[in-house]
């Protein structure tokens, strides 16, 4: 087979008319035949979502203003405009959120005018459904509870989340359509066979699927996307001055929450976030990358995975994500 | 991750692969060896598997703990099917689908193989070519994997010597023309020391090929998805019904094979009915010309009663369509085919039940002969000839994989118990 996929320069032409973004319609060049990679992964889980919006009945996108669901919400722009989205986005809300995270996703589905619902787990503690030991224990654990309640509460049959497989060894296992029972729980033992792009998305009552679009990108991928499409992040991803003190291995950062012990001396150091999480338990990283392609160097060369150098409750054994995954965490 | 900080990554290609082989081929060690000598991996997982390591009384480091398992494997003793790694070069990402060789072989390397690129089947060097490599050629040929690459792994144990590797490949090779597998590449190598893996190393000095990497690296894809025949399942019919957009009535979904240009003439099936491609819709402005696997909203001149699971077709190149396909299956499912009951096949964007007209022969992946069976049970491959409900649009697997295969569901658990390949009729 020789087949010459493309000998123009540029086949993207400005649409009169039809303006998708806020901003001028980009003018995309190619010089090569093939796709780059960061186009065939866009390609698919464009493919995903839209397999999502065909045939789960009530889906929900879950937004929580951090890195990995604003790629979700280009890439549900890309498939689903000029319609709206068909299904609302959902945060849960552990109440410990970074304030600029919770600004910038009130903002962010303002500027997409898609429906934003918010669940706060604060409303299952008051309920009784969540009961922490202190109330300054960190939260993201307990987000299950909130999240399992929002979904029978709102009677989702789907749910779409930005969890990636490179992160941890329990997500590299799970499937792109993650089949959970009526418990919400991921049975490892018992998933679905995937095969080629063909997806299953069948549950019965009080069943549900979590969907995980950008399953096969990596972070370097994420940034590299952020990167091409010029999106906007909060700013604690961005180098800034903060205090923090070190404990183990990581850096905590100083807030309300999270307080130094007897003994534990607090500096003012430049660090920026690699993941926005519960602010009890995620902590940043020393760097001065202060703009999206700094950081993706700094990401193409660091030598630490993202939740080793970010998230305490990753850290306490060698299955935690895997044992929260099971409980109907993501 | 990588040692340079001045890559770009973001005009890579991606190349997905597949690692057959059991434990003891060293398949792990080699996918340690993949991940630690093209430097993707981190400090965190060094120091944790060289803790394990440690604690296990070993002095060096074990790469193929990389590769462990979650609590529930080790609990059991079990394995989980496919695991999904990603490593990078500055010339390409990879996505390895790393499947156990052992247990539900046949299951497992199906699925990981249905997305792959590229296969790479081990082969202990000192037992040579073993019933389950000519498993795992039959099985890479079956899924139409485009590229094969032999590992003869372990050399260290055999002196590195060529002859060893010459009667190895001679051997595959006979058994692979049976299959009809073609460019099949063969590396000596020995992952644990390091040759011939990403690095030459000191020992295999009269290898001349290429180490595994530059393969992985080299390997032309271009041509691995079908650019002639233009293939485009509705997922999504778009109609707005905004004011700026009122009249606006898209087809979304994903090219899944061949390329379309504005003006092309269309046929839709199964309808048959004709139009000529308006314009192709993305979120970045309007193409003129667009191919798999872009994800694209089409619109056409005519107004024609267009739903999702329909597919577009160059009018001048049409799929087959029927209501009796023959084809092979490999039974997923630990409940076995019922030949008596319906069951849901899922075909691009279209849902259909399905039936049974008969059962043509299991394949002994063994020996490769045919028997005759009265059912599929798990992990069981066989020739089944189906009644579907409602015509499909469909094209011979190997031809085209994005139109000739589709999952058959259980109604009752909603699992998913089968895989399917369409393939042409008395074969």
């Amino acid at each position: 087979m020789d087949i010459l996929i493309n000998d123009k320069q540029d086949f993207i032409t400005p649409v009169p008319g039809i303006m998708m973004k806020n901003e001028s319609v980009i003018i995309k060049r190619r010089t090569e035949d093939q796709l780059s990679h960061l186009d065939v992964l866009e390609s698919e889980s464009i493919h995903i979502l839209r397999e999502v919006a065909a045939e789960c009945v009530n889906p929900a996108l879950l937004f929580s203003g951090g890195k990995d669901s604003i790629v979700l919400l280009r890439l549900a722009e890309k498939a689903f405009r000029p319609g709206p989205f068909p299904f609302p986005l959902l945060h849960i809300d552990t109440g410990h959120n970074f304030p600029e995270v919770i600004e910038f996703r009130d903002r962010r589905a303002k500027e997409l005018g898609e429906r934003l619902i918010v669940r706060s787990m604060e409303d299952s503690i008051k309920q009784g459904r969540v009961v922490l030991r202190s109330e300054n224990q960190s939260r993201n654990s307990f987000q299950s509870v909130t999240l399992l309640d929002s979904i029978a509460e709102l009677e989702l049959d789907a749910c779409i989340g930005g969890a990636r497989r490179d992160e941890e060894k329990a997500r590299a296992k799970e499937r792109i359509f993650s089949f959970r029972d009526e418990f919400g729980q991921w049975d490892p033992k018992n998933q679905r066979p995937e095969l080629w792009d063909i997806y299953n998305t069948r549950v019965h009552k009080g069943e549900n699927i979590r969907v995980f679009p950008i399953s096969n990108w990596t972070e370097l991928d994420v940034w590299e996307y952020i990167a091409r499409e010029k999106l906007e992040v909060p700013h604690i991803y961005f180098a800034h001055n903060r205090d923090v003190y070190r404990r183990e291995n990581g850096l905590l950062p100083v807030s309300h929450l999270v307080q130094p012990k007897d003994g534990e001396q607090s500096e003012n150091i430049m660090v920026r976030f690699r993941t926005v999480g519960d602010m009890s338990c995620t902590c940043p990283v020393e760097s001065d990358a202060a703009n999206v392609e700094e950081i993706i160097t700094e990401t193409a060369i660091t030598h630490i995975t993202e939740r080793g150098a970010t998230r305490m409750d990753d850290q306490t054994s060698d299955a935690s994500m895997e044992l929260r995954k099971k409980e109907g965490y993501f | 991750m990588a040692g340079n900080n001045k890559i770009s990554f973001s005009d890579t290609e991606l190349l997905r692969f597949i690692t057959a082989g059991s434990v003891d081929d060293g398949k792990s060690t080699l996918i340690g060896r993949l991940l630690y000598d093209s430097k993707s991996i981190f400090e965190d997982q060094l120091s944790s598997i060289t803790n394990t390591s440690h604690k296990r009384g070993m002095t060096d480091v074990d790469l193929s703990l990389l590769t462990d398992g979650l609590q529930a494997e080790r609990e059991q003793g079990i394995t989980i099917d496919v695991a999904y790694r990603y490593f990078a070069t500055p010339k390409r990402k990879f996505i390895i689908a790393d499947t156990p060789g052992h247990e539900q072989y046949t299951r497992n390397m199906v699925t990981g193989a249905s997305t792959a690129n590229l296969a790479i089947i081990l082969i202990d060097a000192r037992k040579g070519v073993l019933t389950q490599s000519r498993r795992h050629a039959y099985l890479a040929s079956l899924m139409g994997i485009p590229h094969l690459v032999v590992a003869i792994n372990k050399m260290d144990l055999v002196g590195y010597s060529s002859d060893v590797v010459k009667k190895i490949s001679q051997e595959f090779a006979e058994f692979a023309a049976k299959l009809g597998l073609e460019n099949i590449v063969y590396i000596p190598m020995s992952a644990l020391n390091g040759d011939m893996v990403v690095e030459r190393g000191d020992n295999l000095s009269w290898y001349k090929g290429s180490t595994l990497m530059e393969v992985l690296e080299n390997t032309p894809i271009d041509n691995d998805i079908n650019l002639e025949d233009f293939r485009f399942p509705v997922q999504l019919v778009c109609r707005p019904k905004t004011k700026e957009f009122h009249d606006f009535r898209g087809y979304m979904g994903r090219i899944e094979s061949g390329q379309i240009s504005v003006g092309d003439e269309v046929t839709v099936f199964p309808s048959g009915l004709s139009s000529r491609i308006k314009e192709i819709v993305t979120y970045d402005g309007l193409l003129d010309h667009a191919f798999a696997p872009q994800s694209v909203t089409l619109t056409i001149e005519d107004h024609l009663d267009i739903s999702r699971g329909d597919m577009l077709v160059k009018t001048e190149n049409a799929p087959h369509v029927s209501k009796k396909i023959n084809t092979i299956l490999c039974w997923l499912s630990e409940v076995a085919l019922d030949p008596k009951r319906k069951y849901l096949l899922k075909h691009s964007a279209r849902i259909v039940k399905a039936g049974v007209s008969k059962i043509d022969y299991r394949v002994d992946i063994n020996t490769l002969s045919h028997e005759a069976v009265d059912t599929l049970k798990m992990n069981d491959i066989g020739c089944v000839e189906l009644n579907v409900q409602q015509p499909l649009a469909c094209d011979d697997y190997q031809k085209n994989h994005a139109t000739g295969s589709f999952i058959v569901v259980d109604e009752a658990s909603n699992n998913t118990v089968a895989a399917g390949m369409i393939c042409p009729a008395n074969k």
